[in-house]
């Protein structure tokens, strides 16, 4: 059942690409206009690169679709310019709750400190996301958005690719130097390189049901083992925004799936669950999950990002977010080297980067679905031992897995310069900055993060020396103030730190006593050059 | 005297689980009794401490009945 309306529609417009006698060349082509395509070619737009974002449809809102959005993602929509909306409608969240039958088995809060500019988690309708991105998206004169444009065939090159174009008055060929494959997790630019896309299958079916009611439930995840309502199964509640509820139940492996959507069956599932009648269904989908990825998600100068290159289930909520994840990855290196200021290689550390970040997505999600979804009776009895033991032992309760939620990856990357001295804080090499309050030279507050910008930055704390030169230095105590301590705190500063800040926000090196010699190199290297002496 | 440690001891939980499933994926239920029962006869000697494994049967008979319920529908 997919009644639901069409939230947005968009017009296909014809370019001058389609009158040009031979293809046009463009530095930048992305292929789907989803959060993951979207995303990439904002944040490309925005580092001043011109870029072009091809998508077959012309509509979004058709399903809630994805609806868990990670702080660490809402920390790279707002260098996007587009959490702010997201936060205004968004359900905000940090505590999940565990049932067994009706039972508390545990309680969980994904962000226990305060000082950080973003929530732990937002719910809120994929299509909300969508629109949000696209009327950013608008207000970038270099990012040109085709709707109707659908690619039909590629032509890889070294220098690049060609890309063939269906649009409702025929087709047209341009020329990239670089294609972001960012098309879903049926990529047909993917199955037109003919790449494998491997990976276990699951075969229990979910029913995703969103239906609008008043409902007086918290803003929390809760998720139960062996419901009283849906037995010796799994179910999921989560609250977003307008009154929506998001449902989720198990069905198992011989569940039909065309059956399972009928509103005569979902209704009386949904009544058993919330002992009344009062809800509207919004939406209704039967899936099967698959954790797949491309060996590689490099292909010469086509690159895949997110679901395109990668396929996890749904819990955890790894899914939008490691693929936001991908995009702000890999913008930061296409604009670098698209300007000349980096090597076509620096590329070559999305893909293992990404990669890594993509197998630890994989592992938590396929962990999590064994867990929920045992395949044979000695994995059930598994899991129905851990479920007991976890009312009076520790490190049962431990391994009771609902999801573990979308955190991001920690970079074990050539890009990072190793430390040489010792450090404590919540700061990891390689991993995004935590965020910290601060205030500026005029004493407005501002966060950490939003001060960093979208280029390589350096923080100092000062000691006495002159701070490093060059134009992105932040000099705390004196360009930002750290009134609450939390920076020092995070970071483990103490006079004379310094801190070099990839694009991204990862944190690529970090010194006691730097010298503009380890700066230099240490510059270098997280653009992609190696092998510098120190 | 050693007690039963009941707190968790693994850095990576999810992984200890994974790495059990993973040993009975493809066993026929037999052999994975089997499998199980050699893991508690080594385990339980690496423990080596009676009042230890008396402690640890003691935790592990208090949940006779508390499975989810869920019958395994074959496959």
């Amino acid at each position: 059942m997919n009644t639901r309306k069409i939230l947005y529609q968009f017009g296909y417009q014809r370019c001058r690409d389609q009158d040009s006698p031979s293809p046009v060349r463009h530095p930048i082509v992305v292929v789907g206009a989803g959060p993951v395509g979207l995303c990439t070619a904002i944040d490309l737009a925005q580092r001043g690169v011109k870029v072009v974002l091809l998508d077959d449809a012309d509509r979004i809102g058709e399903g809630s679709r994805g609806i868990c959005y990670a702080k660490r993602t809402l920390e790279i929509l707002d260098r996007l310019g587009v959490a702010e909306p997201c936060l205004e409608r968004g359900v905000t969240w940090k505590l999940g709750k565990v049932f067994q039958r009706d039972e508390l088995l545990y309680a969980f809060d994904l962000l226990p400190e305060d000082g950080h500019k973003m929530p732990a988690f937002i719910n809120l309708q994929q299509y909300y996301l969508e629109h949000a991105l696209v009327e950013r998206a608008a207000e970038l004169p270099n990012l040109d958005i085709r709707w109707r444009n659908k690619v039909i065939a590629i032509e890889r090159r070294d220098d690049g690719a060609m890309l063939t174009i269906e649009t409702p008055e025929g087709a047209y060929s341009i020329d990239a130097d670089w294609v972001v494959a960012a098309d879903g997790a049926r990529s047909a630019l993917r199955d037109m390189l003919g790449l494998a896309f491997q990976g276990e299958v699951f075969e229990d079916r979910f029913l995703i049901a969103d239906v609008k009611m008043q409902g007086d439930f918290p803003p929390e995840r809760w998720f139960w083992f062996d419901p009283p309502f849906h037995e010796g199964r799994s179910a999921l509640l989560h609250k977003q925004p307008h009154d929506v509820w998001r449902i989720d139940l198990q069905l198992g492996s011989d569940a039909d799936a065309k059956a399972e959507q009928a509103p005569e069956r979902v209704i009386p599932r949904i009544r058993q669950m919330l002992g009344h009648d009062d809800f509207a269904l919004e939406w209704v989908s039967v899936y099967t999950f698959q954790c797949r990825r491309l060996e590689r998600f490099t292909h010469g100068r086509v690159v895949f990002a997110g679901d395109a290159a990668h396929q996890v289930s749904p819990f955890g909520a790894r899914g939008a977010n490691s693929g936001i994840q991908d995009a702000e990855n890999l913008a930061w290196k296409l604009a670098l080297v698209v300007k000349g200021e980096a090597t076509e290689s620096l590329i070559d550390s999305y893909d293992l980067e990404r990669s890594a970040a993509a197998d630890e997505n994989i592992g938590h999600s396929t962990r999590s679905t064994d867990f929920i979804a045992p395949r044979s009776a000695q994995e059930l009895r598994f899991r129905d031992a851990t479920l007991a033991l976890a009312r009076h032992a520790t490190f049962a309760k431990r391994m009771v897995n609902s999801g573990r939620l979308s955190m991001p990856s920690t970079y074990e990357t050539p890009l990072s310069t190793p430390d040489v001295d010792d450090w404590s804080g919540s700061a990891c090499l390689g991993a995004p900055l935590p965020d910290a309050p601060m205030r500026d030279r005029d004493g407005q507050p501002v966060w950490l993060l939003e001060a960093l910008g979208n280029e390589e930055v350096l923080l100092h704390v000062p000691n006495g020396e002159p701070p490093p030169a060059g134009s992105n230095v932040i000099v705390i105590g004196r360009d930002l103030i750290d009134e609450t301590g939390l920076f020092a705190q995070r970071f483990d500063a103490r006079p004379g730190s310094t801190y070099l800040v990839r694009p991204d926000h990862h944190l690529a090196a970090r010194w006691r006593h730097a010298t503009p010699a380890l700066i230099a190199n240490a510059s270098r290297r997280l653009r992609g050059f190696e092998g510098e002496q120190a | 005297m050693n007690a039963l440690v009941t707190e968790s001891r693994f850095a990576d939980p999810d992984r200890a689980y994974r790495g059990l499933i993973e040993a009975h994926r493809g066993l026929t239920d037999e052999q994975s009794a089997a499998l199980n029962s050699r893991l508690v006869l080594i385990l339980a000697n690496h423990i080596g401490d009676h009042a230890v494994l008396r402690e640890a049967l003691e935790l592990a008979k208090r949940h006779d009945d508390s499975g989810t319920g869920n019958s395994w529908d074959g496959s």
